[in-house]
């Protein structure tokens, strides 16, 4: 693995990995064989970000479900891989959205969302106008940060405390909203690689049968999670 | 201009959901010849439903896969007279259907009668508290059907969803273990209650502790294997938690294909068309009938004119109202002068809820249907003194969950960072360990609250885009307020952990973003002065005495339930009405 640019620091996702392959390794062999090996994160080749916005999302990702404590984190589970693909399609695009002008972007937010520009697109104006922030007030870009720094920089960002054009001002909400996505959502779309986050909370994933189950109040749902495509955690 | 012009039909439906169905399911067996025009794609179990691709919440539960795309269909929306309204861009408060079955496809099953008294509210306010409590911009009004009249029609649609539930009241007698508050039956539903979840048994036991009448909400999935008038078979419902957002893999939940369209598909006389989008509705010289409709034909790019006798608007509210205005078929509704019916009434629904989370409870959430559940009608709008409380409205009440899908449904508990390692920890702490307690509520119908077309923005066929006018007001804020209370007595009563609330307050402003209810109800509504309504008791265009308008937009305010079954009801009412009288002598039928 190569260190990514404005990477220093990769304890965190070498942890995360320690403890996703401690995972794979008390799982189900037909687990592991059902889902192809998949190359390092950080060799992941994205569809839709460039490398220098793959790496910020890597980054804030890290914080937003961070690996430490109890639980996978936003890394383990492949989370920047769910983000670049779902930019990298019909969500991504707005495909389903009507976009037709004039926008008022400016507009009350209770109205929704306004903004002339797709989702991908306030990811791409936003993160640099974000990394400039970063520069401007703590001196670095936000990978180059210390992990209490990013989130306070990340919380700036939530807050409205960072100067975004109206048309971006979604960003943080996409952004948190994406990562809790990847983080929960049916491994077919990258992300809870082996069900992670399922297993994590007890949520048995597709099994869609519960009939004998429904009336057993106040006892532990035994089985464990399956996937969409047959995976078993 | 239309390029093409088809064979005449007897009836034209348009849109293909539960109205449409059953309009078009009647009128074949009457041996009419019936075509139904479906803007959306064709839809069935298999393969759309099917296990296990269907079981998927982000394709479906979160980027809204069988829902309405904005891109091809919106509206605007705004809050006051003096704003300006801009689009309902993506899908949040509220979330249409779109293609056979339409939202009878994902909606969760709650199946309801409306209370006697709340098919005639105006004059039940008048007659029981005087005319002067009802607030000088509220515009609530009789539905001109009463409930004897609509019994016979609300059995038969529970008939036909095979409803699983409890009665409370056979023919005027009160039956335990059924809601004491509602109106008479003429029988039992056709099946047993679904099976109670935990979260529903310990707010049953917790209601009945208080004195209150818990009983088994309505529900549209079967519990057991059932077959209706039809010969459509429903399977038994085996609580996956992918109901509402979802279509049921299992052949559980009640929908115009596990009801209706199997049945309907082999006569001979009818047949249907989809990605076929009605853009008017076009009437004859003198204006006083309908000739047919034109549509836009997705599959060759044409325009098309069908004509017909009859022409059933049978889309979902909010379309019917828009093809309405579109088609000139009634007057517009003028908020500031008050005239003009189409547009009129529009209303929406007052929900708020409670949240208990109890460390050493176990609730399995991702086991459940859209709508088994404990609820009671204890405050419910017959039994709510309006002038002591200073609100007209009710709610039921509810101890239920539909499903524990953890992107749309996981919650943590009030001071729960939003990220970060405190918030992963708190929804793997959590997840299991919370129930939620429900209000549902009634909505009243506003002078300012209105649909009609918007000034600037434009279809994808160059129409206007229909223009809501819509805010929460005093009124019902207060209701949902009363609610709050009764609720939190309940929620205290069963000791839990931790409890969080979130009810509308004083100043609440409709937001659209958070989903709330796809309950659009109003905008084209029954009544017998065509002054104040669009079409009459027997949901017949007072314009044009061949267009029959189905759904929701009928409801002149909402009512404290779902609003599915009076939807049902109404439309076997009306086809009685088409059957027995109209189709022998086509007049207008008042």
């Amino acid at each position: 693995m190569t260190d990514l640019p404005g990477r220093p620091s990769r304890r965190g996702f070498l942890k995360g990995t320690a403890a996703g392959a401690a995972l794979a390794a008390i799982a189900a062999p037909a687990a592991t064989q059902a889902q192809p090996d998949q190359p390092p994160l950080e060799e992941y080749d994205p569809s839709y970000l460039t490398a220098v916005e793959y790496s910020f999302v890597m980054a804030a990702c890290a914080r937003l479900i961070p690996s430490e404590g109890d639980g996978p984190g936003a890394l383990e589970t492949r989370v920047p891989v769910f983000i670049d693909l779902q930019l990298a399609g019909d969500f991504g695009n707005a495909a389903d959205w009507y976009m037709e002008g004039p926008h008022d972007p400016a507009a009350n937010p209770l109205l929704g969302y306004q903004t002339p520009l797709t989702p991908a697109e306030i990811y791409r104006a936003a993160i640099p106008v974000f990394q400039d922030w970063c520069r401007k007030t703590h001196g670095m870009a936000f990978e180059e940060l210390d992990a209490p720094t990013q989130d306070a920089a990340l919380t700036a960002l939530q807050k409205g405390e960072v100067a975004l054009p109206a048309e971006q001002r979604d960003f943080f909400a996409l952004l948190l909203q994406n990562t809790k996505e990847g983080y929960f959502a049916d491994p077919i779309y990258g992300g809870n690689h082996g069900m992670q986050a399922w297993t994590y909370i007890g949520f048995p994933g597709a099994r869609g049968a519960y009939t004998e189950w429904v009336s057993r109040f106040d006892q532990t749902y035994p089985l464990s999670a399956v996937s969409i495509s047959g995976e078993r955690a | 201009m239309a390029s093409r012009t088809d064979p005449k039909k007897d009836v034209v439906v348009i849109g293909l959901g539960w109205t449409g169905s059953i309009l078009a399911m009647e009128l074949a067996q009457e041996g009419l010849d019936v075509l139904a025009l479906e803007r959306g794609d064709d839809r069935d179990t298999v393969p759309d439903f099917q296990y296990p691709g269907v079981i998927d919440e982000l394709k479906y539960g979160i980027r809204f896969g069988f829902m309405q795309k904005p891109r091809k269909s919106t509206l605007s929306i705004r809050h006051g007279l003096n704003d300006t309204a801009l689009p309902y861009r993506q899908l949040g408060s509220f979330l249409p259907g779109d293609g056979v079955g339409g939202a009878g496809i994902h909606w969760n099953g709650h199946t309801w009668r409306t209370q006697e008294v709340e098919l005639r509210l105006r004059s039940y306010v008048e007659e029981s508290f005087g005319a002067d409590i009802i607030p000088e911009d509220m515009q609530i009004q009789d539905w001109g059907v009463t409930y004897d009249e609509l019994e016979p029609h609300y059995d038969r649609f529970e008939k036909l969803l095979g409803v699983s539930g409890k009665a409370g009241n056979l023919n005027g007698v009160i039956q335990e273990g059924g809601n004491p508050f509602e109106a008479p039956r003429s029988s039992e539903y056709p099946n047993p209650p679904l099976a109670n979840t935990y979260d529903a048994e310990l707010f049953g036991e917790a209601a009945r502790k208080l004195g209150l009448h818990p009983f088994p909400r309505p529900a549209g999935n079967a519990s057991r294997a059932y077959t209706n008038e039809y010969g459509m078979q429903l399977a038994a419902c085996n609580y996956c938690g992918f109901c509402e957002r979802f279509g049921c893999l299992n052949y559980s939940k009640a929908s115009p294909q596990t009801c209706v369209l199997g049945a309907l598909k082999r006569m001979p006389n009818f047949s249907y068309k989809t990605n076929s989008e009605v853009l008017k509705i076009e009437k004859a010289a003198d204006g006083k009938t309908a000739t047919g409709v034109t549509y836009f034909d997705e599959k060759t790019g044409e325009e098309v004119f069908q004509p017909a006798d009859l022409v059933l608007v049978c889309a979902y509210s909010l379309h019917n109202v828009h093809l309405l205005l579109l088609s000139e078929i009634g007057h517009p509704y003028d908020p500031v002068s008050g005239e003009g019916v189409v547009g009129r009434n529009y209303s929406y629904q007052m929900a708020g809820g409670t949240a208990l989370y109890f460390k050493d409870k176990t609730f399995n959430p991702f086991i459940g249907t859209g709508t088994q559940g404990v609820s009671i009608d204890d405050y419910s709008i017959s039994q709510i003194d309006f002038a002591k409380e200073g609100f007209i409205g009710g709610s039921y009440i509810t101890g239920s969950h539909t499903g524990g899908r953890p992107i749309q449904q996981l919650s943590t508990p009030p001071g729960t960072p939003s990220w970060g390692q405190g918030w992963k920890e708190a929804a793997s702490t959590w997840y299991g360990h919370k129930m939620g307690i429900g209000s549902h509520g009634s909505n009243m119908s506003y002078r300012d609250c209105y649909l009609d077309l918007d000034p600037t923005y434009k279809d994808q066929h160059g129409r206007p885009l229909m223009r809501m006018t819509f805010n929460w007001k005093p009124n019902d804020i207060k209701m949902t307020q009363f609610m709050k209370g009764k609720v939190e007595e309940i929620a205290q009563s069963m000791n839990p952990d931790i409890m969080a609330s979130g009810y509308k307050s004083d100043g609440a402003q409709y937001d659209t973003r958070p989903y709330q209810t796809t309950h659009n109800v109003g905008g084209a509504v029954m009544g017998t002065d065509p002054k104040t309504s669009v079409i009459n008791r027997y949901l017949q265009s007072w314009d044009c005495h061949n267009v029959f308008v189905m759904g929701a937009s009928a409801y002149p305010q909402n009512t404290q339930y779902n609003p599915t079954g009076p939807l049902g009801a109404l439309a076997y009412w009306a086809v009685d009405a088409i059957r027995n009288d109209y189709l022998k002598n086509p007049r207008p039928l008042m």
